[in-house]
């Protein structure tokens, strides 16, 4: 997923002459082809997040589109208050591609884990938050970043994750995805969080109880319009996460029921990561295991919806 | 050094603002009036009736809490009409306590939480890098402001990037909120620090018209390299009252009487 962004950046950058790439301090060798071709155009500016972002801010009042890379807690913690006031406040079309969203750094422990970024980017105003479920669907992404008026925060995973999303179903910023046709209830999911959902509705599809997926791959704007369609038609919700609980997709989908249709709300269960720090290592999978987000516990707590609803 | 009769018109407009919003960072724009004075009338190139002029010379005032002065400037050159200022800080007005992009022409930049401008100012140099283009980049920051670490962050870019297009002005008035910059976060040796992160740099007494017109006449100091000028300032310059003293470093519910006073500062 991040080769196929970043690869996406270089190409957007041959065809546009506003597109600029910024890194921190990333792997040798990062965007090489992009630095060989249009060395006027890549910057690798070393550990000094606060200040990419003003850079980028200030190359995008001068009408670029710059695309920032790096870790995904230093892309968020580190500089919050430039992307909060450089970014947002001056409505800057800057797209922050985050490496490692979510445990993806599980082994390098609780200082490399973006848990809580969805959340901290959601409560800014103009912000938008892509997070795509796999390369293909990162690559149909890409490609509409370029008109997007507004700051993007780009959530990427590990990579290697396998291809769910499909070419005839597109990519449109703020619409979500129909993955599976709902039957008696949707696991509502973002990220590589909706390839273990398409897994849990297989296997409950097995036991007779079919269930759709709706992948909200832009967790803000949400898409308010197909929430508004399929939450009544199902009798069990799921949201799943590979971040706190406290913030984002799942509180998410509980403010616009809250605001909209109060009477859906008692149909949602939320998956996600407990309150807490991260108190093991080991891998991405791992840690997912140890937080209860797996296959079988997002079956279970569907079957446990439908059978409360 | 006494003030001429446009360095105390440009203040009469701030204490106009001050009345009407009956608060403002007083000693922190006072101490910059001449700075900006000669920026605007002997160094940038600007149009006010053209305020998006893609050749323009870009100017960020970093310190933010020292609009006032920007705003003073600003009316002065013609953005906007001077009777505006009165509306400072109220509800619908384009003038709050730090200035805001897109909000008020002129305005180049959304500052007013501290250490944000340079880099700033590093991206717009680029840009016109990048673009061929010959505008230059002026940022204003202040002593405390560059307690921030950000800023040696992007002076050490700037340096990298060689932006002899770009160069700061610190209003070095000596006085943050709390007290005494030398007590609260010590900047010296401030000029071996800017040298050091790789910039060329001359200090000015920065209400010296004079002798502010003579260096920015020479801009910039080095073909290779960013510019820091060190601006030494009198917070408060102009009030007697409140020269040098912290508590003028932003005052609320400002009295009519301490209105009246400051006008007859300006006589």
């Amino acid at each position: 997923m991040r080769k196929r962004c970043l690869d996406s950046v270089h190409e957007l950058a041959k065809a546009d002459a506003r597109v600029v790439y910024i890194g921190s301090d990333l792997g040798p060798g990062v965007l090489n082809a992009m630095k060989m071709e249009m060395p006027e155009r890549f910057f690798m500016e070393g550990v000094s997040e606060q200040h990419v972002i003003g850079m980028a801010a200030g190359l995008a009042m001068e009408g670029f589109i710059p695309y920032v890379n790096t870790i995904a807690t230093f892309i968020t913690r580190r500089c919050y208050e430039q992307v909060a006031l450089d970014l947002c406040l001056q409505d800057l079309p800057v797209r922050l591609i985050a490496n490692g969203g979510g445990a993806v750094y599980a082994p390098l422990g609780p200082t490399h884990l973006a848990v809580e970024d969805l959340a901290i980017m959601r409560a800014l105003p103009n912000m938008t938050i892509v997070a795509p479920c796999d390369a293909e669907e990162m690559r149909r992404f890409m490609a509409k970043t370029i008109d997007w008026p507004h700051p993007i925060y780009i959530r990427l995973g590990k990579g290697g994750d396998a291809v769910v999303s499909r070419d005839e179903n597109g990519f449109e910023i703020g619409e979500a995805i129909l993955l599976r046709e709902p039957g008696s209830g949707v696991f509502v999911t973002t990220g590589v969080m909706t390839q273990i959902a398409l897994q849990a509705a297989d296997k409950l599809a097995a036991e007779g109880l079919p269930c759709g997926v709706l992948h909200v791959h832009t967790v803000k704007p949400l898409d308010r319009t197909a929430l508004g369609h399929w939450l009544p038609k199902v009798a069990g919700v799921v949201t799943v996460e590979e971040h706190t609980r406290i913030g984002g997709l799942g509180s998410a989908v509980l403010e616009f029921c809250n605001d909209e249709m109060p009477e859906q709300a008692v149909k949602i269960a939320r998956i996600g990561i407990p309150d807490h720090f991260a108190d093991q290592y080991g891998s991405q999978n791992s840690l997912l295991d140890h937080w209860g987000i797996t296959v079988d516990a997002l079956r279970d707590t569907m079957c446990r919806q439908l059978r409360r609803n | 050094m006494d003030l001429d009769q446009r360095s105390k018109h440009l203040r009469r407009a701030i204490v106009e603002a001050l009345e009407g919003g009956r608060r403002g960072h007083l000693g922190s724009s006072m101490s910059m009036i001449e700075i900006l004075r000669v920026l605007y009338d002997s160094f940038l190139r600007f149009r006010p009736t053209q305020p998006d002029w893609s050749d323009r010379d870009r100017c960020i005032l970093s310190k933010g809490h020292g609009c006032l002065a920007l705003y003073a400037i600003l009316a002065d050159k013609g953005y906007f009409n001077r009777e505006e200022l009165k509306t400072f800080c109220t509800p619908t007005s384009r003038m709050g306590g730090h200035p805001e992009w897109g909000k008020l022409p002129g305005v180049e930049a959304s500052t007013g939480a501290l250490g944000h401008g340079l880099s700033i100012g590093v991206g717009m140099a680029l840009a016109a890098r990048i673009r061929r283009q010959t505008y230059r980049v002026a940022v204003v920051t202040g002593d405390g402001e560059i307690n921030e670490g950000s800023v040696w962050e992007a002076a050490m870019s700037a340096s990298k990037h060689r932006l002899s297009n770009l160069t700061v002005f610190v209003d070095y008035n000596k006085l943050q909120s709390y007290g005494p910059t030398k007590d609260v976060l010590d900047l010296e040796p401030l000029t071996d620090k800017w040298r050091s992160f790789g910039f060329a740099v001359e200090e000015v007494d920065g209400h010296d018209l004079k002798a502010l017109e003579q260096l920015v006449a020479h801009l910039p100091l080095d073909e290779q390299r960013p510019t820091a000028v060190i601006c030494h300032t009198v917070k408060g310059k102009g009030f007697p009252f409140a020269e040098g003293k912290a508590e003028w470093h932003h005052k609320s519910g400002l009295t009519s009487e301490e209105i009246r006073s400051m006008y007859e500062c300006l006589i």
